[in-house]
């Protein structure tokens, strides 16, 4: 499987997403985010965590007008995967291939702990190494968390089984608990808790592991 | 030329920060705050010109996030 990193100056998670990716066995390419084009033959895209362009106007706005992000969009169209964690969340819905918005976490401050992750669905390349029901155990490091979506959104998600994680308990304001939410294709997902701090003993937990090996696994079957 | 544009919430969506800042004024003894909302001034400096169109244009692509705000044009 061949997958390419965005890094946007501000990006901080993107090591750390590389690193998770070739543990999973994939051939990870950096794509700088002034680039115009995904590298070619490109699966998945992994949008990483960080603070693009300082957060400023909005948690990914200036991030999803820059010229990769056109190359991210087509890719999506194309019925590629992408997966955004965290600020690559804010992005993604930024760039409106995922519905929603991302605003300031309802108490106000930046939470940063392990928190209790329930997989919603094992229908998806991302979580199709879960068990539905499953509580993982993933960290999460955001201040601005608060999935904003109205009731007529929150219950389409729901329908149509799009919703991919939710937090065990309230954590940021998000509507329903919702943590990680996918598009209509199944392929583009955006979550919050990062997966990609999760995969070494070391980290304190590997529960993020099985979405990296699923997503290898779906690309290489594919 | 010069214009003002205004980012604010959309009624309806629950705005943590403008909750904070009311909190806060009843804190230090200014009572009947019943609501604050808190939004955006971004002040641009235009070719001579440019229509307002454009500037909506602005706003749609980048300015605000109007799925959660709207914008008001204010022609300086």
């Amino acid at each position: 499987m061949r997958a390419a990193v965005i890094v946007f100056p501000g990006s901080n998670c993107d090591r750390d997403m590389k690193v998770a990716l070739e543990q999973a066995g994939a051939d990870v390419h950096m794509v700088w985010h002034k680039d115009a084009d995904l590298p070619e033959g490109v699966d998945l895209v992994a949008v990483p965590g960080g603070f693009s362009f300082g957060d400023y106007l909005r948690c990914g706005a200036i991030a999803a007008q820059s010229p990769i992000c056109k190359a991210v969009v087509r890719h999506a169209e194309a019925g590629g995967y992408v997966l955004g964690v965290c600020n690559g969340f804010q992005v993604l819905t930024e760039t409106g291939l995922l519905p929603g918005a991302l605003m300031r976490n309802a108490g106000l401050k930046f939470v940063s702990k392990t928190i209790d992750l329930k997989v919603e669905t094992e229908n998806s390349a991302f979580t199709s190494g879960y068990r539905a029901g499953e509580t993982l155990r993933i960290p999460v490091a955001h201040h601005d968390g608060n999935y904003v979506a109205d009731a007529s959104l929150a219950a389409r998600l729901v329908d149509e089984d799009r919703v991919a994680f939710r937090y065990s308990a309230p954590l940021n304001g998000s509507v329903d608990n919702l943590a990680g939410v996918m598009s209509e294709n199944r392929r583009v997902l955006g979550m919050m808790p990062h997966p990609e701090r999760a995969i070494d003993a070391l980290h304190g937990g590997t529960d993020g592991q099985a979405m990296f090996r699923a997503l290898v696994e779906a690309t290489v079957a594919a | 030329m010069k214009a003002r544009v205004h980012v604010m919430l959309k009624n309806g969506v629950l705005d943590p920060q403008g909750e904070a800042v009311k909190h806060a004024l009843g804190a230090i003894g200014f009572a009947g705050v019943n609501g604050v909302r808190q939004g955006k001034v971004i002040e641009l400096d235009l070719a001579d010109g440019t229509d307002e169109a454009t500037i909506g244009q602005m706003c749609e692509k980048l300015l605000a996030n109007t799925v959660i705000e709207s914008y008001t044009i204010e022609v300086l």
